[in-house]
């Protein structure tokens, strides 16, 4: 067993962990990066399109593109990027096991930030287990990353930003959308996404669900129906199309196990996926020297992930005394300001709540301890 | 066996004679374009190439503000206000219709000929037609209107993989036709 020492070591390399680890090294720090994946850059080389957001936020450049400039950044700021390499577990001290290069690691790290981001849910109905069906970031990998199409005729299930998004890039990538099927009252995503796959022919049902997937084997027909306020299947409404897959894109979850396991403190809000660890202003959980950025914290999108990731990497940078009250006040000044761009509008309304809830929870925790201190 | 997607969005359709808005179909209604500040009066649109900018839900997007360098689109400090098209400034140079991460934005022009008028779309899919190809030319909902001409096929660098198609069309078309049908791939 070898150990590792560094000031910071930032967990995972996706759209957070990559602008934390930035911030941190550009203000001096010595910086490790670790993810388990054998390329950097999280989801974001699988996003083959033009981002929306403001042009602070390079808004119409495509989400690759992005993530190409953000490792080059990376890499020019001096951080090391460990690839391929485990982390399983982190002790109440915050050193982290690591498996790495076939070898084991404890890194201990003044401060550590994790920036794991979210898993897919599932869905289960008679047939989900047939090959043929998947989440839609799994069929965005495939056409995106590995260049292979799942199949030729596809049902997607949820509106989402995710379903929108994944069914254009499959037709790109060549394969047909029979149906895109949503059981809420109305399209989940933006208005623009949903119209480039009508303009496509793609009809979207919204009011729908799947009620069962049958095939020899694999995907071969799905049943739709409509669903009651209640959203169960209204008997007798059932349709049967002809398909060879079926992506589901019916939200993410944070991967908050190593966080968990820190002993940091949750709140539960739906609206971020569920549990998600309370933080501060300054993303530190309740765990001192451990922040959090991006989906793991609550799923959002990739360009607030960035901020929340230069938010974490510029407050840990300051707290080990390696920015200046001043220089540190400056840079979250300006990253808040753009979060709350992202958070604004019709569609921000819901993420902006959420976060306040997340801190005053933590508020809430800290004002308790306080108080019994 | 329901597996034609075009009959089902024939369907779809058909609920949109009464569309209840973009957030339930994916197609703004009738209304909610008549409402929008980015759509060009009929008269402008005579006069010739002008920016049409179908973009009728608030979310936190502007880069076609900043895209525009003759001061036409203008959003302002509040990044999820609607575009505003000033239309006496747009000379439909047509950056915006490459530039635009919603593909929402087309550029109309009823003088292009006594009989045709033109529009330009972007388009993400391959096989990219010939100028002179004959297309099916498809209104909001995919639905096919009328058959197009390729006029021009634009596909620089700057427009980061996006093409910008100039279709002829007859003049009657020219506020349903928005795009069209993808080509069959060779492959």
């Amino acid at each position: 067993m070898r150990e590792i020492t560094t000031d910071i070591a930032v967990i995972g390399a996706g759209s957070a962990g990559l602008s934390a680890a930035y911030q941190a090294a550009s203000a001096g720090a010595d910086v490790l990066v670790i993810d388990e994946n054998h390329l950097p850059g999280g989801q974001l080389f699988k996003q083959i399109h033009k981002f929306f957001g403001s042009r602070a936020h390079q808004a119409g450049t495509r989400g690759f593109q992005i993530g190409q400039e953000l490792l080059e950044r990376v890499q020019k700021s001096g951080a090391r990027v460990w690839l391929d390499t485990l982390v399983y577990g982190i002790e109440r001290d915050c050193s982290l096991g690591v498996i790495h290069d076939g070898a084991h690691y404890v890194v201990r790290a003044k401060k550590v930030i994790v920036a794991t981001g979210a898993k897919e849910n599932y869905m289960a109905f008679p047939g989900s287990t047939l090959p043929g069906v998947m989440g839609a970031g799994a069929a965005q990998t495939m056409v995106n990353v590995n260049r292979v199409l799942p199949g030729k005729r596809v049902v997607m299930l949820g509106s989402g930003n995710v379903g929108l998004i994944v069914s254009y890039q499959l037709m790109q990538a060549g394969a047909d959308v029979v149906a895109l099927v949503e059981a809420a009252p109305e399209i989940g995503g933006y208005a623009v996404h949903a119209g480039k796959l009508r303009r496509a022919g793609v009809p979207i049902l919204v009011g729908h669900t799947i009620t069962r997937v049958t095939g020899d084997g694999q995907v071969e027909r799905v049943e739709i129906a409509q669903v009651d306020k209640q959203f169960n299947p209204i008997p007798g409404t059932e349709r049967v199309l002809e398909a060879d897959t079926v992506c589901l894109a019916v939200g993410l979850n944070p991967m908050t196990e190593l966080v968990w396991m820190a002993g940091c403190k949750f709140c539960f809000i739906p609206a971020f996926g569920g549990h998600v660890p309370m933080h501060d202003g300054n993303m530190e959980t309740t765990v001192p020297g451990l922040y959090v950025a991006g989906d793991v914290t609550g799923v959002e999108e990739a360009s607030s992930a960035m901020e929340e990731g230069n938010l974490a990497g510029v407050c840990a940078a300051h707290a080990l005394g390696l920015l200046t009250d001043e220089q540190a006040a400056d840079k979250k000044a300006e990253i808040n300001a753009r979060l709350d761009a992202l958070r604004a509008g019709l569609f921000g309304e819901r993420r902006r709540t959420a976060k306040q809830q997340q801190l005053d929870a933590m508020q809430a925790e800290q004002g308790g301890n306080d108080h019994v201190g | 066996m329901w597996g034609d997607p075009n009959k089902l969005s024939r369907d779809n359709l058909q609920k949109e004679d009464i569309n209840p808005g973009v957030q339930y179909t994916g197609v703004p209604s009738q209304d909610e374009l008549s409402r929008c500040p980015g759509v060009p009066t009929e008269t402008r649109v005579k006069l010739g190439r002008v920016a049409c900018i179908e973009c009728v839900q608030e979310i936190p997007c502007n880069p076609c503000e900043g895209l525009c360098k003759f001061g036409a689109i203008t959003i302002g400090e509040q990044i999820t206000n609607l575009p505003r098209l000033h239309e006496d400034k747009c000379v439909g140079c047509g950056l915006c219709v490459a530039g635009c991460p919603g593909l929402a934005i087309t550029i109309l022009d009823r003088s292009y000929s006594d009989t045709e008028a033109t529009i330009d779309f972007p388009f993400e899919y391959l096989p990219l037609p010939a100028v002179g190809d004959q297309v099916d030319a498809v209104d909001r909902a995919g639905q096919v209107v009328c058959k197009g001409r390729i006029v021009r096929v634009l596909r620089p660098a700057s427009y980061a993989g996006t093409a910008v198609i100039c279709m002829a069309i007859p003049h009657e078309y020219i506020d349903t036709v928005r795009s069209m049908k993808r080509l069959p791939r060779r492959d």
